[in-house]
C-alpha cells in the first residue's frame, strides 16, 4: 500500500483545520448556508432525508487494517442521530414501508469510498480529525471537482495485469489534491484507471477512463476515453487516444479538463456533465482537447510530465508484501488438500468456485468478502463487522483490504493454506456469501431511506430479491447475472449498466420501477459498456420481484447450451432481444 | 489591505480607489487569448466570479499568466470568496476584492493555513509531486 509521508500526513490534518474553521465561521453566522455548502460538499459532507451524510475518500479503493478499525470507531461511536432527528425518521419511513433504519453502519459505494448516515454536522470537525489519525479524509468526495480515483480492485495481483494502475493512480491523487484550477468544474468529475485486460472498473462510464497497455513497440502507455456518464444521459466515453506515453498522462488530462472547466454547460445542471460537451462538439472538443495538449507540452513545458524517477518513487509504495510465518511458494500437496477440503465442505467449494481468483503469485488467492446477505443492504457493514474484516485482513492478508466497485470487500494477499481457515472466519461473521458475480451479488444505492434526492427506496427491492433467491444451486444455475438499482435517475446505484438494471421513479408520490435489460458495465462476460432498454411502463415495488423472476424464467427457457457451458443470461438478451422478456414482464402486471 | 507577499486583498473601497487606466475587465465566457495583442500594454486584469461555484475565471488566469505571460495585476472581482484566496493566488491572481462585511482577518488567516501543495502552480517554484521544474513565477 501506499505509505504516507509526513508530509501528506501534515496535509490532511492542515484541511481538517481549514475544515474545522468553516464549519465554526457558519456556525458564528460568519459564513452563509449557501456558501458553507459547497465548501463541506468538498470534505464529503452532504445533507440528505434525515442527516447529514458523510463520505470518506478510499483513494483507488486500498485500505488498511487500522483504517478499518478508525473506519469501525467512527460507525459505533459517532454514526448515531440525535433521539428526535431518529424518530422523525423512523416515522417517516415507517410509512413508505420500511421496517430496519440501521445505525452505527458504513456503507461501501461503486466508486470504492465510505459513507456514514447519521453522523450529526456538530460532531464533523472530531469525525475529520479521527479520520487524519490514520491518513483518511473526505476531500473532494462530493462538489463539482475532480472526485476520488477508482481503480480495478485487483490492481497489483490480478494475473491478466499488463502494469499497476496504483503508482499512476497514487500520483494523479496527489495532482487532483486540491488542485487550485479545478475546484468548481461545472459539474463533479470521476476518473477510473485500470492496468489489466479485464475491466473491472467501469472505464468507460467515467469522465475519464484510462487503460493502462502496450504499443506495439512495448512501451508502456494509456488509452483514454473521455464523456462516459451515467445520470439521465447515459453515455459511453469516447476514444481520445488509443496511445499516449504514459509520461504526459496528466498533461493531457489536464488538458482534458481545462477545456471543460471553459466550456460545459453551467447553466443547466443536468447538461453540465463533460458527457454533454464531448457530444455536442463532437470532433471539435477532441481538436480543442489535443491543441491544449501541443500548448501544455510545448509551451507551458509540460508541467505535468513524469519523470522515471517520480513513478520508480511512489511504486516503491506498492512493493508486494512479504506474509509472515507462510511459505513463500506454493506447497506441492497444498492444492490436493484444498481439494479434500472442499470435498468435505460442499459450501466451502462454493465459495472457493465463487469468491476466490487465482494471483499473480501461485502461492496466494484473491479473496472476495461478500457483503450481499439477507437483513443487511448491499455494502452495509456494521462496526462490528469492520473490526473483524480488520482482524481478518491483518492475519490473512498482510493487513490490507480493497473496496471493491461491487460494494464488497476484497482481500489481495491471501496464501492458499489460509483459505480454509478464512473460510471459516468469514462464515461466522457472515461474509462468506458464496455469490460473487451472481444475482445476489448486487448493486444498490441506499435510495429511499436515506438519499435526498431518491425518488423511490432500494434496499427493500434489494432484499425482496435477495430473499428470492437464496437456493445456492439455483443461483449457481442461473450464472453470472449483473443486477443493479438506483433509487433515482442519478444511477448511484448504475442502474444502466446491469444485466437487469431497476431504476426508481416517482409517480404521483409513489414509488415506482423502470426496468431495462441487457446492460454492461464493460467486463469480458458482458461485452462493451452499453446501457440497457427500458422493457416497458414502470412497476410497482410489490410486483419488481416477480417482474425479476420472471425475467429470470424466460432466459431458463430460451437459453441455449454452447456445448461446453449455457449461454449466459446476458448473452440470451443480446441474441433473442427484449420481446420475450418484455411478454413475460407483462404477465405480472397486476 | 491584507498584504500576503504576492497577494493583495482589497476592500471595496480600497478598489475604488485604485487607478483605473489601463485596466480591462473579461467576462468569464471570454476567450482570454483574445487579449494576446494588448497583454503588454495593460496594467490590470479583472477577471468577474458570478457566483463564486462557476470556477471558469481561474483557467482564464491560468492562461492569461502562463500562455500569455501577463506581468501585471491579475484582480478577482464579483462573489469573491476568502476560502478561495490562495486558489486564486495560485492560478495567477494578485488580487482580490473583498465583499461588504468579511474581516479580513478572516481572509488573512487563509493564507498561512498550507505551507505547500501537491502540484506545481504559478506561485510556488517546488510542488511535493517531483514532475518536471515548474517554471519560475510569473512577476
Amino acid at each position: 500500500m501506499y505509505q504516507y509521508t509526513e508530509f501528506d500526513r501534515d496535509f490532511v490534518h492542515r484541511r481538517a483545520a481549514q475544515f474545522r474553521d468553516q464549519i465554526e465561521r457558519w456556525q458564528s453566522g460568519k459564513l452563509s448556508e449557501d456558501d458553507f455548502r459547497p465548501l463541506r460538499l468538498q470534505n464529503g459532507w452532504y445533507v440528505q432525508r434525515h442527516a447529514p451524510m458523510l463520505r470518506v475518500a478510499v483513494p483507488y479503493g486500498e485500505l488498511s487494517s487500522a483504517q478499518l478499525r478508525v473506519l469501525a470507531r467512527v460507525a459505533r461511536e459517532y454514526d448515531e442521530p440525535e433521539a428526535q432527528v431518529y424518530r422523525l425518521a423512523s416515522d417517516a419511513q415507517r410509512k413508505l414501508g420500511t421496517v430496519r433504519l440501521p445505525t452505527h453502519y458504513a456503507h461501501f459505494t461503486t466508486r470504492t469510498n465510505v459513507q456514514f448516515n447519521w453522523i450529526p454536522l456538530s460532531k464533523a470537525a472530531d469525525v475529520m480529525d479521527l479520520l487524519a489519525s490514520v491518513d483518511m479524509h473526505g476531500i473532494q468526495t462530493s462538489g463539482n471537482c475532480i472526485r476520488n480515483i477508482s481503480c480495478d480492485e485487483r490492481a497489483g495481483v490480478a494475473p491478466d495485469e499488463i502494469a499497476d494502475p496504483r503508482p499512476f493512480a497514487e500520483i494523479m491523487r496527489q495532482w487532483t489534491t486540491l488542485h487550485p484550477e479545478f475546484a468548481f468544474l461545472p459539474r463533479k468529475f470521476k476518473i477510473a484507471i485500470t492496468g489489466a485486460t479485464e475491466d473491472r472498473a467501469a472505464t468507460d462510464w467515467h469522465d475519464v477512463g484510462l487503460h493502462l497497455l502496450r504499443n506495439g513497440a512495448g512501451e508502456l502507455g494509456f488509452r483514454i476515453s473521455v464523456g462516459g456518464g451515467m445520470g439521465r444521459t447515459p453515455v459511453i466515453g469516447t476514444v481520445m487516444r488509443e496511445f499516449l506515453p504514459w509520461q504526459h498522462i496528466m498533461n493531457y488530462v489536464e488538458a482534458v479538463v481545462r477545456v471543460y472547466n471553459r466550456y460545459g454547460r453551467r447553466d443547466n445542471k443536468y447538461k453540465a456533465r463533460i458527457k454533454i460537451l464531448v457530444k455536442a462538439e463532437g470532433q471539435r472538443y477532441i481538436h480543442e482537447v489535443e491543441e491544449e495538449f501541443v500548448q501544455i507540452v510545448n509551451h507551458d513545458g509540460g508541467p505535468h510530465t513524469i519523470p522515471q524517477t517520480e513513478l520508480d518513487r511512489v511504486s516503491a509504495s506498492f512493493v508486494p508484501p512479504k506474509l509472515t510465518g507462510r511459505l513463500s511458494h506454493l506447497n506441492p500437496d497444498a492444492l490436493e488438500m484444498l481439494k479434500e477440503r472442499a470435498a468435505q465442505h460442499p459450501l466451502f467449494e462454493r465459495w472457493l468456485q465463487r469468491n476466490v481468483a487465482l494471483h499473480k503469485d501461485p502461492s496466494m488467492r484473491i479473496v472476495t468478502l461478500s457483503f450481499k446477505r439477507l437483513l443487511q443492504a448491499p455494502g452495509d457493514a456494521s462496526a462490528d463487522q469492520l473490526d473483524l474484516v480488520a482482524g481478518l485482513s491483518d492475519r490473512f492478508s498482510a493487513g490490507e483490504a480493497r473496496v471493491t466497485h461491487t460494494q464488497n470487500l476484497v482481500l489481495p494477499w491471501v496464501h492458499v493454506d489460509d483459505l480454509f481457515m478464512l473460510w471459516e472466519a468469514a462464515r461466522d461473521a457472515g461474509l462468506a456469501s458464496a455469490n460473487v458475480h451472481l444475482l445476489t451479488d448486487m448493486i444498490a444505492c441506499p435510495g429511499g431511506d436515506f438519499c435526498a434526492l431518491a425518488n423511490a427506496r432500494s434496499i427493500p427491492i434489494a432484499e425482496a430479491i435477495t430473499a428470492l433467491y437464496q437456493d445456492l444451486d439455483e443461483l449457481n444455475d442461473l450464472g453470472e447475472i449483473d443486477l443493479h438499482i438506483s433509487g433515482c435517475i442519478n444511477s448511484c446505484g448504475h442502474h444502466h449498466s446491469g444485466h437487469i438494471g431497476i431504476l426508481g421513479v416517482d409517480k404521483d408520490g409513489k414509488e415506482w420501477y423502470q426496468v431495462t435489460l441487457g446492460g454492461s458495465d464493460g467486463s469480458a462476460t458482458s461485452g462493451a459498456a452499453q446501457p440497457g432498454k427500458v422493457i416497458g411502463p414502470s412497476f410497482s415495488a410489490s410486483e419488481v420481484p416477480e417482474v425479476v423472476d420472471a425475467v429470470i424464467l424466460t432466459y431458463l427457457s430460451i437459453r441455449q447450451s454452447t456445448g461446453i457451458r449455457q449461454e449466459r443470461f446476458i448473452e440470451t438478451v443480446r441474441r433473442v432481444g427484449l420481446d420475450p422478456f418484455k411478454a413475460a414482464a407483462n404477465d405480472v402486471r397486476e | 489591505m491584507t498584504d500576503n507577499a504576492h497577494f493583495r486583498v482589497l476592500t471595496a473601497l480600497e478598489h475604488s480607489l485604485d487607478p483605473d487606466q489601463q485596466v480591462v475587465s473579461l467576462g468569464n465566457d471570454e476567450d482570454p487569448l483574445t487579449l494576446n495583442s494588448r497583454v503588454e500594454r495593460v496594467e490590470r486584469i479583472e477577471l468577474y466570479f458570478p457566483h463564486f461555484t462557476d470556477g471558469r475565471a481561474y483557467s482564464q488566469a491560468y492562461l492569461l499568466r502562463r500562455r500569455l505571460g501577463f506581468k501585471g495585476d491579475l484582480r478577482a472581482t464579483g462573489d469573491v470568496l476568502i476560502d478561495q484566496l490562495v486558489q486564486m493566488e495560485r492560478t495567477g491572481f494578485s488580487s482580490a476584492v473583498l465583499k461588504e462585511g468579511v474581516d479580513p482577518a478572516d481572509a488573512h488567516r487563509q493564507f498561512e493555513r498550507f505551507p505547500a501543495f501537491y502540484q506545481s502552480d504559478l506561485v510556488s517554484e517546488t510542488s511535493v509531486l517531483r514532475c518536471n521544474t515548474p517554471k519560475k513565477r510569473w512577476s
